[in-house]
């Protein structure tokens, strides 16, 4: 395969950036998209050109560091799939790709592809855990959580945290991302006691960090590589709704 | 210097509750007085860094990805071991203890092989207590499955997530932490080096990946747990970013290297399919419960498996090892696949690559169960391979996979040097030469929730807090020199870019230190490598500058320190003159190919010295067994 890669540069955060186009010829379709990008850089530093920055760590679709928009969309085409477990053959018959990073207000830039999302970080610093120190726990099968309840909260908690749904939603909301972790905590036993605190602190933080609304076009969702449904965002909602009710104190 | 592992005496099954009671302790007003800094956010590292800082002591965690969520635990799949014996069927901590023991081939410390089972059912509770969503039965029960080197169900898991969700927990710790102010967090900073003063860990010099900006950070203690170093192999399931800087940092500082020739060769990883190839993946062990490895019992049979009649095919494992079968433990499973491509039986492209076939479990159960308890697995290895799993038996190879040497440590998890603790995969301590399925889940948690914090403390209860300002000279020097190195490798100015001389690298200890080692081969290493090292020095090439997120600068100094570290590795095989777990000599074997060990004279933990101008000197820490008796592990 012969390509004509279309890719976002920017040196550094404050840096305005511009889309600079490359050939790269020799893709075989066996090929991950990001062995695809290794191929252009070995060519480049080959060529004393400055080599491409993207965020990649496991390259097996668990870590969440990969984060690329693939001709518009976020992870590429397709569905269920990291960026890193995308392969040449989705690309047959194409001569021209265009990458892009995640484009939030509240990810800023850091390099080229490299976007900064530290901001999902301070949301689960906010309440995005359950109040428990190291040892001094009851024993495992205290709790008897049925097969349904385990595997909702399961499904909830595969989120890589990659920030997918932000990327692609008009909004930049991060309401996926909260609300499914809203929902793996409030699935659980353990997760009651705290359960209000939770949301609300989350949510704030989530405003607070620049994220936009949600308007409901599922975009989120579409894209997100681990599949997680928007009905997690109306957990959030009534979570949200049904804390903020009963909370009378402005924690 | 004679090696003290500082086992305490007494009883096995007393020795880790008496020693905790004779530890000394810091009081709960002092503690906040005491600075602690932990290098590595992964399982071992997070909980470490959390349970400190619960503790009260103030902590600085450091990790070279952009959060702390994406250390490479997340990225096991099939379980973690207790000892719960949920299931009734006979588990208990003395099995879980003996079956690692025994699966480590008998080259692991009883008493920290003990402490680790003994402590096993801690971890699934405290996991449970932060929400961790493991597998639950009908009756709203925790369920178990089966994994090599057992005969017993003590594997909880997460659907083929296992990894992800306890490092989720133990980073929801961890964000708790730094929410709470008590534990500072550095991402996107990696360790450079370690600063040792007066003779005792007293802080690191690292790098920031974002802007280059290189500094100092002084504590009281340091506390590593930074990994394993498999991706000196170049291809490994290893995540692109592992590395062995800092423990190779810490060994050049003083920190004993400890049995770096015992490298995990998982059995059942997706074969490699072509030169461009960066990453294996890995298909969780837990497959091998339900799927059955073979290849054509006729060489260079290229016909479609399906229409490979029954008796034509050749269950090699279940053959060969009819109580354990398909559960064989890794090191045995690994190297009977390379037995069989060898012997010209291998499938797929080049060879390479056996069968795991859930036909007949697929027959047994429905594609709907094999489904829900693999779905994820299968969708990784379609969407890699392009093949349907349902459909195809799967193709699989092994790959290098974790590494079980490590710096070497005491029965506290402290390093030869007095201050720095080495906890998780980047230690020696627990696995022998071979790491059982689902025992790294459990080594990494179990030093970081409930080892590291007690004997930690037993160090720190002896120094005065605080006092950083007589450091300073040492730290400032190491900074220099950490500048230094960092600019030299800018200043080559070659033709070769970092990768390419990684992979070179990879080659060579693939071919001559992989699944099977020799004499000849070692030495041709041993001569190749310092080779390679000094063109790497010559015709290196990194673009841009220091100043700046630079990636390809980031992959140099870990190459750097890999084209050093393999020579280690290398040489360590060499001296071991006998097979043992993972670490298999072609000329000591039985004459039906099984591991030949020599307890008589390898019964030990082989413990590298760095010197700067001649070889690293060996030393011994002899392995002494008291509860169990050394046997030839057989698994038949």
């Amino acid at each position: 395969m012969k390509l004509n890669l279309h890719i976002w540069r920017q040196k550094d955060k404050n840096a305005a950036g511009q889309m600079k186009t490359y050939t790269l010829d020799g893709v075989e379709e066996s090929m991950s998209f990001l062995e695809m990008l290794d191929l252009l850089n070995e060519q480049l530093i080959a060529a004393k050109d400055e080599p491409v920055n993207f965020d990649h760590d496991c390259r097996e679709g668990i870590c969440g560091a990969c984060s690329l928009v693939i001709n518009g969309t976020a992870h590429g085409p397709q569905e269920a799939v990291t960026t890193c477990q995308l392969h040449m053959r989705s690309f047959k018959g194409q001569s021209d790709i265009y990458i892009e990073p995640w484009r939030a207000k509240a990810f800023p830039v850091v390099k080229d592809l490299v976007v900064d999302r530290s901001a999902f970080d301070r949301i689960i610093q906010a309440g995005g855990f359950i109040s428990v120190n190291a040892g001094g726990v009851v024993d495992a099968n205290t709790f008897l959580i049925s097969k349904n309840d385990a595997d909702k909260a399961m499904d909830a908690a595969a989120c890589i945290g990659c920030g997918a749904c932000v990327a692609q939603c008009k909004n930049a909301s991060a309401m996926l991302f909260v609300g499914a972790k809203v929902t793996h905590l409030a699935s659980l036993p353990q997760g009651q006691v705290e359960k209000k605190e939770r949301v609300l602190r989350m949510v704030k933080t989530m405003q607070d960090e620049g994220f936009g609304n949600c308007t409901n076009t599922l975009d989120c969702e579409a894209v997100c590589p681990k599949s997680i449904g928007v009905s997690h965002i109306a957990k959030l909602h009534r979570e949200f709704l049904a804390a903020s009710l009963t909370t009378t104190s402005n924690s | 210097m004679i090696l003290d592992a500082k086992i305490p005496s007494g009883r096995l099954e007393d020795k880790w509750r008496e020693h905790k009671f004779n530890m000394k302790v810091v009081s709960p007003a002092n503690k906040r007085k005491y600075h602690v800094i932990v290098v590595g956010t992964g399982l071992a590292g997070a909980s470490a860094a959390s349970t400190l800082a619960e503790l009260g002591y103030q902590v600085s965690a450091f990790c070279y990805q952009d959060s702390p969520r994406r250390a490479h635990s997340i990225a096991a799949q099939g379980g973690i071991n207790a000892a719960k014996n949920y299931q009734g069927d006979g588990d208990s901590t003395y099995r879980l203890f003996y079956d690692t023991i025994k699966g480590g081939d008998f080259r692991a410390r009883e008493a920290n092989v003990y402490r680790l089972a003994e402590v096993s059912v801690n971890i699934i509770d405290q996991a449970v207590a932060q929400g961790v969503p493991f597998a639950r039965d009908y009756g709203g029960y925790l369920d178990n499955r089966s994994f090599g080197g057992s005969l017993v169900s003590r594997t909880f898991y997460a659907k083929g997530q296992t990894g992800q969700q306890l490092l989720l927990g133990a980073y929801s710790s961890l964000s708790r932490q730094i929410g709470a102010g008590k534990v500072k967090m550095y991402p996107r900073t990696e360790m450079l080096d370690l600063i040792v003063a007066e003779g005792k860990a007293r802080g690191i010099i690292t790098r920031s990946l974002v802007n280059g900006q290189m500094q100092c950070f002084y504590a009281d203690a340091v506390v590593m747990a930074t990994g394993g170093y498999g991706n000196v192999f170049f291809l490994s399931t290893n995540a692109i970013g592992c590395n062995v800087t800092a423990a190779f940092r810490a060994y050049k500082k003083g920190a004993f290297f400890a049995n770096p020739c015992y490298t995990q060769i998982h059995p059942t990883c997706i074969p490699v399919s072509g030169d461009h190839q960066s990453k294996l993946t890995l298909m969780s062990e837990s497959l091998r419960n339900d799927g059955r490895v073979w290849v054509p019992q006729a060489k260079g049979d290229k016909r479609n498996p399906k229409e490979i009649p029954e008796h034509e095919r050749d269950y090699y494992l279940e053959r060969k090892y009819p109580s354990y079968g398909n559960l064989a433990p890794r090191d045995i499973a690994s190297r009977s696949a390379k037995e069989a491509c060898d012997a010209g039986k291998g499938v797929g492209p080049g060879g390479l690559g056996v069968y795991l076939d859930f036909a007949d479990a697929i027959k047994r159960v429905g594609k709907k169960v094999v489904s829900e308890r693999y779905g994820n697995l299968f969708d990784m290895y379609k969407q890699i391979t392009d093949e349907n799993p349902y459909e195809h038996p799967m193709r699989i190879y092994p790959a290098v996979h974790y590494t079980m040497g490590g710096l070497w440590v005491d029965y506290l998890l402290q390093s030869t040097i007095p201050g720095l603790f080495v906890i998780g995969e980047a230690n020696f301590s627990d696995h022998g030469a071979n790491r059982l399925g689902a025992s790294a889940l459990m080594q990494g948690l179990a030093d970081g929730y409930f080892v590291l914090p007690y004997t930690i403390g037993n160090y720190l209860a002896s120094e005065k807090p605080g006092s950083f300002s007589a450091f300073k000279t040492q730290g400032e020097s190491d900074l220099q020199k950490a500048k230094e190195r960092t600019q030299k490798l800018l200043d080559i100015k070659g033709k070769r870019s970092p990768s390419s001389f990684h992979k070179s690298l990879g080659h060579i200890l693939w071919n001559k230190c992989g699944m099977a080692r020799n004499k000849t081969g070692l030495e041709q290493a041993l001569r190749e490598i310092p080779a390679l090292r000094e063109e790497f020095w010559q015709d290196l090439s990194v673009p841009g500058t220091g100043q700046e997120f630079n990636q390809q600068l980031e992959k140099a100094g870990r190459v750097a320190d890999f084209l050093e570290f393999g020579e280690l590795l290398v040489r360590d095989a060499l001296t071991r003159e006998e097979s043992c777990g993972g670490h298999f000599r072609e000329e000591h074997q039985m004459p039906d190919g099984e591991a030949k060990r020599d307890d008589d004279n390898f019964s030990h933990v082989a413990a590298w010295e760095y010197h700067k101008d001649k070889d690293p000197a060996l030393h011994k820490e002899p392995l002494v067994f008291d509860a169990v008796k050394l046997a030839t592990r057989s698994y038949k």
